[in-house]
């Protein structure tokens, strides 16, 4: 079957999908975008957390069927246009919290649609929030790290910004 | 085109900041955040095919049938490969090579690859697999000691001709090692107290996010590129080319991105597998498994059962210990005997001991095949030892740190070995280091808000408010070897270019090691800085066209390749001062590269780099080697066995919920000595990461094996890793006493964490409930059976 959806803001058609792929598989293997990754497939780990319509899901348990028509938006889709990356992804680099990096595309997502929901969150609130990608590398303290520096230099960028105004 | 993306792709040039020392950014930092970097499960092919290996369900059993024809029948089916397709040799292995590549008439555990199939679509390869007709006389399996040597016990591997077959007590007995030391018989007699005990360890799994995959592509010389994930290019390289038949040169592997390791890609999984498919096939064939072939797909920490006497005078000085490990190796020897010479020569701890008495053994067993996982053999006898030091102190009436502080050792001590410990060894000043941390507040799930169930053990589902929850607070120590031991040839290769391009010069580093998550390319970057003063260095992808890198494991590779690395640095620099002189533009004063300069003792400019080069390049290949080390005596297990020792201490803060028997590590205070901190974000992150490893040993994982010889768990939904909820706030003290013997003085990292972190844990469950607990993981079940037993 054929399957239409736009990923990262672009139009994109996958062709020849056997209906028991799921999303996870197309986006991996049809579309070229292997950012999402395949640790345990059966919703588990988070590594392949995508955002569905907004809403952050586990690519691997959606059917790829039923994103007909949605909006993904990947890893991929978090750098800017001009390839700049985004606040989360560079605190992840300075806060030390990528080692071999699996489980870090979808803390990732899972980070943005945090701080875009609670820009101060608690560490508790931190955890619950992460609570369903798992890492083996880090132990989390430095992704812990990771997000309270994303979000406190977004604070100071909106007091910059606001002092400026 | 051909592989997706180009293997140059992988070539990582960094002109980040930051020499030895500093906390220089990952040269992948970028490609990890981004997705552009490649992992071996991303390879992609226009042609390829899609691989999948079709598994015993039973853990013994002889094949009387195999029947492939209506697999091959398959329409998208390509190539379906049983034993009798394999071209040449038909058995791989670490140590022995006693696993077939594909079972031939017995299979010897649940999961042990029987055929191949590779086909259009990977759904295809697996339905094509499933009409595979397999027919199976199941036979009794071996499942422990007492089985596996029963005088009529079916013996798993026959006619033995490895390396220890002559002096095992049983031929599934993989490897015995004795360790004795003194008179134990009249230590015991003149000791005040005696304290003995048996623990058990669970199968823990290394539980890598990235799973086994990689790409095999024919080449067109009849030779094979394997882009794969692995912890050591040239181990698999050596197993493979026999395997495939082919001459060595004829199969190149290179490193694809590797999602952790943690010893399990040690052995080979899929690698000869996609191979003999693209060989069979012509095509490229991609194989990946899924998390619950994973499980299967590789080894596991051994399983053990460990038997500890403990004495001491009555002011708390060992007098001796005796100690039996029992270590299960499944079906397959992969590293264990390596592992028994680690248990066995470890087993005692960071403790002076005149007298001791150790034997450690590896069973074959129906077990799932055991092998390497952080830590390797170490963990499994320091959970032992520890406890009975706590259960050695509650006798004596002392306090459990103080106890230790009056037996460790230090710079100078034997080890039961033999050996002398000719570097730093801080262990009592790591116990102290712990110890003086504030603990965190008492009742730390009230907040202003009310209470905070996120804190308490049982956390979302909302199980108390504090009812039932008491507090224990427990301590650990542990000793881990850095580097190949028993006399092995552990050397690593680094190759080294220098040249000036565009004005700038630039050093290009080429080693096999496998980044595996590590850091370990990050560390070569920050070397080549620091000793040939460049800021831009490009690192080439790791293969297999520049000499073995040894394996990414035994906390080994900062010491070795960064050793191997460092070391031809100093040639590349010692050529340009020697080219200098030669050329009449340096004197005697030159002294190290800076800032594209050779400079003097105090910095003076003498010469650029590009007038002394020129346009040509400085290009040198140079193995590194550490000291070396002995063979342990098969008898007394004397010998100078390993080249350098690895401390850390914990202390674990816990709250437990009696009445549910549910845990909450609060807080898990590290202290380690690092030698030197070559990245110190870096080693923080090992030290985190090996902890919460060790957490999970502690309180959530293990492999579940039944009576059967079954797997009843291998998921993510039945085999529990920690998630950040269950990970506690972990700060770390680090010392960096210099090993003189060692590159920068550094001491491997990785692994000593792992061990500490388990036993400090249980000891506060222990202080928490009054319980014994002489099992890890530690169950609900276990604190709350009204049978359960308490500690005396």
């Amino acid at each position: 079957m054929r399957v239409n959806l736009t990923v990262n803001g672009r139009p994109r058609t996958a062709d020849d999908v056997w209906p028991g792929e799921s999303l996870l598989y197309v986006l991996r293997e049809r579309l070229g975008l292997p950012g999402a990754k395949n640790a345990c497939e059966q919703g588990e780990c988070g590594s392949c957390t995508i955002r569905l319509d907004g809403d952050l899901v586990c690519a691997c348990l959606v059917a790829a069927g039923s994103a007909e028509g949605a909006e993904v938006t990947t890893v991929e889709g978090l750098a800017e246009e001009d390839a700049r990356l985004a606040p989360v992804q560079r605190a992840f680099i300075d806060a030390g919290a990528v080692q071999c990096g699996f489980c870090t595309p979808g803390l990732l997502m899972a980070t943005d649609e945090l701080l875009a929901r609670d820009p101060h969150p608690a560490d508790a609130d931190i955890r619950e929030a992460l609570s369903g990608n798992l890492c083996r590398c880090t132990g989390y303290e430095s992704i812990l790290g990771a997000v309270r520096l994303a979000a406190e230099r977004a604070a100071a960028d909106r007091a910059a910004a606001e002092g400026g105004a | 085109m051909g592989i997706t993306p180009a293997p140059d792709a992988l070539r990582q040039d960094t002109a980040a900041p930051g020499g030895v020392g500093a906390s220089a950014e990952r040269p992948d930092a970028v490609g990890k955040v981004t997705g552009a970097f490649a992992y071996s499960s991303d390879l992609w092919h226009e042609d390829m095919l899609w691989g999948h290996t079709l598994r015993s369900p039973h853990p013994h059993a002889r094949i009387t049938g195999l029947d492939v024809s209506a697999a091959l029948a398959v329409p998208g089916v390509h190539a379906v490969l049983t034993h009798e397709d394999l071209p040449a040799a038909t058995h791989y292995g670490l140590e022995f090579t006693d696993q077939p590549v594909l079972a031939r008439d017995i299979v010897r555990h649940e999961g042990e690859p029987v055929a191949l199939v590779a086909a259009d679509h990977p759904e295809t390869a697996r339905r094509a697999a499933d009409r595979i007709r397999v027919s199976w006389q199941e036979l009794p399996a071996v499942l422990d000691e007492a089985s596996a040597t029963a005088r009529d016990a079916p013996v798993l591997h026959p006619g033995r001709t490895d390396h220890h077959a002559a002096h095992v007590p049983h031929p599934n007995i993989v490897h015995r090692q004795p360790v004795v030391r003194g008179d134990v018989a009249r230590a015991a007699a003149g000791a005040d107290v005696i304290v003995s005990g048996a623990y058990e360890v669970g199968m823990q799994d290394q539980a890598f996010l990235g799973p086994e995959s990689g790409l095999a592509v024919p080449a067109e010389d009849g030779g094979i590129d394997l882009h794969i994930a692995t912890q050591w290019l040239h181990v698999d390289h050596r197993q493979l080319a026999p395997v495939l038949g082919l001459p060595p040169e004829r199969v190149r592997l290179t490193l694809a991105g590797v999602g952790g390791a943690f010893g399990a890609r040690e052995d080979l999984s899929m690698q000869a597998h996609a191979c003999l498919l693209a060989l069979r096939t012509g095509r490229p064939v991609k194989m990946v498994y899924n998390r619950y072939e994973s499980f299967f797909g590789h080894v596991h920490r051994h399983p053990a059962r460990l038997t500890y006497e403990h004495g001491a005078t009555r002011d708390g000085k060992l007098t001796h210990v005796k100690a039996r490990i029992v270590l299960d190796g499944g079906a397959y020897a992969s590293s264990s005997p390596a592992v028994v010479g680690n248990a066995a020569s470890l087993g005692l701890g960071p403790y002076e001991v005149p007298h001791s008495d150790v034997e450690a053994i590896a069973l074959y067993t129906n077990n799932p095949p055991c092998g390497a996982m952080r830590g390797f053999g170490a963990v499994q006898a320091c959970f032992a030892y520890e406890a009975q030091m706590d259960k050695l102190a509650a006798a004596l009436g002392m306090d459990p740190v103080e106890l230790r502080q009056r037996n460790t050792m230090s710079q100078g001590s034997t080890m039961p070995t033999g050996q002398v410990v000719d570097a730093p060894a801080p262990v009592a000043e790591l116990l102290r280091l712990v110890r003086a941390r504030p603990l965190p507040p008492a009742r730390q799930w009230e907040t202003p808000d009310g209470t905070d169930v996120r804190a308490l053990p049982g956390g979302l589902s909302n199980t108390t408010h504090g009812e039932g929850v008491v507090r224990g607070v427990g301590y650990a120590v542990g000793i881990k070897n850095v580097g190949f031991s028993e006399g092995f040839d552990d050397y690593s290769t680094a190759r080294v270019r220098l040249e000036v391009t565009g004005g700038e010069p630039v050093a290009t580093v080429h080693t096999a090691m496998a980044e595996v998550g590590q850091g370990g390319v990050t560390v070569h970057a920050q070397i080549a800085r620091t000793e040939l003063g460049v800021t831009r260095v490009a690192l080439l992808p790791a293969d297999t066209r520049v000499g073995s890198a040894g394996s990414t494991s035994a906390s080994r590779q900062t010491y070795m390749t960064g050793g191997a690395v460092k070391n031809t640095c100093e040639a590349v620099r010692a050529e340009v001062l020697r080219l200098g002189r030669e050329r009449g533009l340096l004197d005697t004063r030159a002294e190290r590269l800076a800032g594209g300069k050779v400079v003097g003792r105090d910095g003076e400019v003498l010469a650029a780099l590009a007038d002394i080069l020129g346009g040509e390049a400085i290009d040198l290949e140079l193995e590194f080697r550490h000291r070396p080390t002995q063979p342990f005596d098969r008898v007394t297990g004397q010998g100078a066995g390993h080249v350098q020792y690895s401390f850390c201490a914990h202390r674990a803060v816990v709250e437990v919920d009696t009445e549910l028997g549910l845990v909450k590590v609060v807080e898990l205070a590290a202290a380690q000595d690092v030698g030197k901190a070559v990245n110190p974000q870096a080693v923080v992150g090992q030290i985190h990461g090996g902890a919460v490893q060790g957490l999970g040993l502690a309180v959530l994982e293990e492999i579940v094996v039944g009576d059967d010889g079954r797997v009843r768990n291998p998921s993510f939904t039945d085999y529990l890793i920690p998630t950040v909820l269950d990970t506690p706030d972990m700060p770390v003290d680090v010392l960096e006493l210099a090993d003189e013997h060692a590159p920068y003085g550094l001491r491997g990292v990785g692994e000593a964490p792992t061990l500490s972190a388990t036993p400090a844990i249980v000891a506060a469950i222990r202080r928490a409930t009054g319980r014994a607990l002489h099992r890890v993981p530690v169950r609900p079940e276990h604190l709350t059976a009204p049978d359960g037993s308490r500690a005396g």
